[in-house]
């Protein structure tokens, strides 16, 4: 578990990202920020579409510029801003100190490169391994990651593996060189629950054993509650609420979290006939927000919502919410 | 549900790949991805299928839906025997049967707009005049939750979640009878995943969809599923009623899937759960052990289970399973060194007809 007073590994102030689209400006990312600290897994959970994937991919520029804009803020991994340093640095830092696991492991890994080499390359590069050392740390990556046979796929192709398979292929690349800080953006959507836990046990370890920082991106409610420290909810390009994981799923002051929590259906329990969902559109986020992402779908929504973008204020220890209405800074046990 | 009229029937079916090694690219092996399943789906119902990563499940969908030319075993669907049909004849029955797919990358075409893509099963299948065409893609865009406004943009231009909404609203497009969907909402958050569920079961009641619903994630597939097939390296070794396979689970398999999903219980948050890790080799599709599949990782494994490959049969009524546990021979109350052997090694490719 993290010293509660270590420094943060990874500290980021008020990114923010806009593209350019023929239909004008998206501003995928507003004034977002947050930190890591070694050894603590930061769960970052959200709608689709509100901006998790691209605020991670802004920190270490994995977004093609243009049509991606970093129009602000600072990223800092150890002080040094990633937004300024020079594009080698940064070469250098993805896959060696930051290792980021994409969303869309068939966009990221190569076909016409055999599953094999897109491991051993950056092994090498990174670690200074020669070609038998790296090979065989890649086979004992990908028996780490539990594929079976690791060592008579490594001549496979992207295709020839499963959709599940190649998330645990991109897992590996990340883990590689013992990054200081992992990303990991929905790293096990496609695993099944007994592979899931098995990643997980990893990465439990990963942490204890090594101090490594963890982001998580996801929308498995479940693997949050049992895996994070601390819990980020996003918004529309926002972060609308952020507190501890106990405190999130039992006292959610946001009124998008607690619809949200409202959502998810269980293996156990009665069978709801229709399942929970969240009415209305998300937002289009054509401009800088001027008032409350959340006010149309919002039931607690009142005057100053539509005219006003809340800020993140803090209402328990460690605990900040992004919303004007009372209930929102009203402890569950002073409601009740 | 009620009709019991199987709308697609699979015997046996195989899918295997070649292993191509040497310096001469000999085949010298196969990766049995889909081993001799069988099952019927019914008319108007929704098939679970589940299992764990690489045992098979988008292979046995896709090969299903003919998008393979299969190894061995025929698919009847709506009565028509498809197994070895040319893929020129299968055109005209692309408008029944579509594939929602899992990797939503794979199915969008980056230089066409949202918009032509949904659209694009319009333009092959029917003649319908432009106006006609839009309205109908504005209305599928709706249905799965994706802003109308978005119609003119470009598949990289949105979220993981937005693009595999896209690949839903094409599949809907011609109003097929028959919808494979793999993994139609692994890319969702629970509120989308809710939405597209929800949608999915409101056109099964209004056109009476038939689906094949391949996920891992148990507890939307107990939502959604009438009947539930589990798979296991290329087998289904359990398929039941939802409600039996949940509540009584006859394969140690399945067993361990139940118990490994983690749960948002409030309660818990924070507190670390303690999670049932199979343990043991996850053995290759290549090369699968002797006798039973599972036998390398069961917590319940007999000396048998390494000799015999267990039959798939029908437990109790409508409930199948292939385990020796459930076998009067072998199960727990016997002991099993008494046993005979040699008859039941000949009768073991599992499903037989039900
Ligand atoms: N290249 C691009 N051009 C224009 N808009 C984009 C581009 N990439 C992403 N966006 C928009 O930015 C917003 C944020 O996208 P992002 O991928 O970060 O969402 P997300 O929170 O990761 O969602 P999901 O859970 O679906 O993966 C979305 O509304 C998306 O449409
Ligand atoms: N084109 C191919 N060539 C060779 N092997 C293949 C091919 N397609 C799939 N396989 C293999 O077949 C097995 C089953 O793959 P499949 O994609 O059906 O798994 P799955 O159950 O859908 O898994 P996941 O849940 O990870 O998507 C895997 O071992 C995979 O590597
Ligand atoms: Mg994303
Ligand atoms: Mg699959």
């Amino acid at each position: 578990m993290p010293a509660g007073d270590a420094r943060p590994v990874l500290e980021v102030r008020d990114l923010r990202t806009v593209f350019q689209t023929r239909g004008g400006e998206v501003h995928a990312v507003n004034s977002v920020s947050f930190d890591v600290k070694p050894g603590e897994l930061l769960g970052v959970v959200g709608e689709s579409g509100s901006g998790k994937s691209v605020t991670m991919m802004s920190l270490v520029g994995l977004l093609p510029m243009p049509p991606a804009e970093v129009r602000g803020g600072e990223v800092l991994l150890d002080g040094e801003d990633l937004l300024k340093v020079s594009p080698a640095r940064l070469r250098d830092v993805r896959g060696g100190e930051v290792g980021f696991i994409f969303q869309d492991p068939m966009t990221s890994l190569n076909p016409v490169f055999t599953v094999g080499f897109q491991i051993i390359e950056p092994i090498r590069r990174h670690m200074g391994l020669n070609k038998r050392q790296a090979r065989e740390r890649a086979v004992e990556l990908l028996e780490l990651v539990g594929i079976p046979g690791a060592r008579g796929r490594l001549s496979d192709y992207p295709h020839q593996f499963s959709g599940g398979m190649r998330q645990r292929v991109m897992i590996a690349i990340a883990l590689a060189c013992d990054p200081k800080v992992l990303i990991a953006d929905e790293p096990t959507t496609a695993l099944d629950v007994t592979i899931q836990a098995q990643i997980l046990e990893i990465v439990e370890d990963l942490r204890a054993r090594l101090g490594m920082a963890i982001v998580w991106i996801t929308h498995d409610l479940g693997v949050v509650a049992g895996i994070a420290d601390r819990v980020m909810v996003m918004y529309g390009g926002q972060v609308v609420e952020h507190a501890p994981v106990h405190p999130l799923f039992n006292d959610p002051r946001h009124p998008y979290t607690r619809a949200l929590l409202r959502t998810i259906p269980t293996v156990t329990g009665a069978r709801a006939d229709k399942l929970q969902v969240i009415e209305g559109q998300p937002p289009m986020l054509g401009a800088a927000p001027s008032a409350c992402p959340f006010r149309d779908r919002c039931p607690l929504a009142f005057d100053r919502c539509h005219a006003e973008n809340p800020l993140r204020e803090v209402v328990a220890p460690n605990h900040d919410v992004a919303c004007f209405h009372p209930l929102a800074h009203t402890a569950k046990e002073a409601v009740a | 549900m009620n009709a019991q009229r199987p709308l697609v029937e699979v015997r046996d079916l195989k899918m295997h790949f070649p292993i191509h090694s040497g310096l001469l690219r000999r085949q010298t092996g196969a990766v049995k991805a889909v081993d001799g399943v069988t099952f019927d789906i019914y008319e108007g119902e929704t098939l679970g299928l589940v299992g764990e990563s690489g045992c098979g499940k988008s292979t046995c969908g896709r090969a299903v839906l003919r998008l393979y030319d299969l190894t061995s075993g025929e698919v009847v669907v709506d009565g028509r025997a498809i197994g070895t049909e040319s893929q020129g004849s299968l055109r005209r029955m692309r408008t029944t049967m579509q594939m929602v797919f899992q990797d939503p990358q794979a199915c969008l075409n980056p230089r066409m707009t949202v918009g032509a893509i949904i659209g694009e099963p319009l333009d092959e299948h029917t003649d319908w005049p432009r106006k006609k065409k839009r309205a109908r893609v504005e209305e599928l865009m709706d249905q799965v939750g994706l802003n109308r406004a978005f119609l003119n943009r470009y598949p990289h231009e949105f979220s993981g979640g937005q693009r595999q909404r896209i690949g839903i609203a094409r599949a809907l497009a011609l109003k097929p009878k028959f919808i494979v969907c793999d993994e139609p909402i692994a890319a969702l958050d629970v509120s989308i995943q809710a939405q597209v569920v929800n949608l999915l079961e409101e056109l099964q009641d209004e056109l009476g969809l038939t689906y094949l619903f391949i996920s891992h994630d148990l507890s939307m597939v107990r939502h959604i599923a009438d009947r539930v097939a589990v798979m296991y390296l290329g087998k289904v070794v359990e398929l039941a009623p939802r409600d039996a396979l949940y509540d009584e689970p006859l394969h140690p398999y399945t067993e361990a899937l139940l118990s490994a999903v983690p749960e948002p219980d409030p309660a818990m948050a924070g507190r670390k759960r303690e999670r049932i890790v199979l343990k043991g080799d996850v053995p290759s599709p290549a090369n699968p052990p002797a006798g039973c599949n599972f036998c390398t990782r069961c917590p319940k494994v007999m000396e048998v289970c390494h000799r015999i490959d267990p039959a798939f049969r029908e437990v109790r009524p409508g409930h199948f399973a292939a385990c020796h546990l459930n076998d009067p021979r072998y199960g727990p109350e016997h002991s099993e060194s008494a046993e005979p052997t040699a008859p039941e090694a000949t009768r073991t490719q599992h499903g037989g007809t039900r």
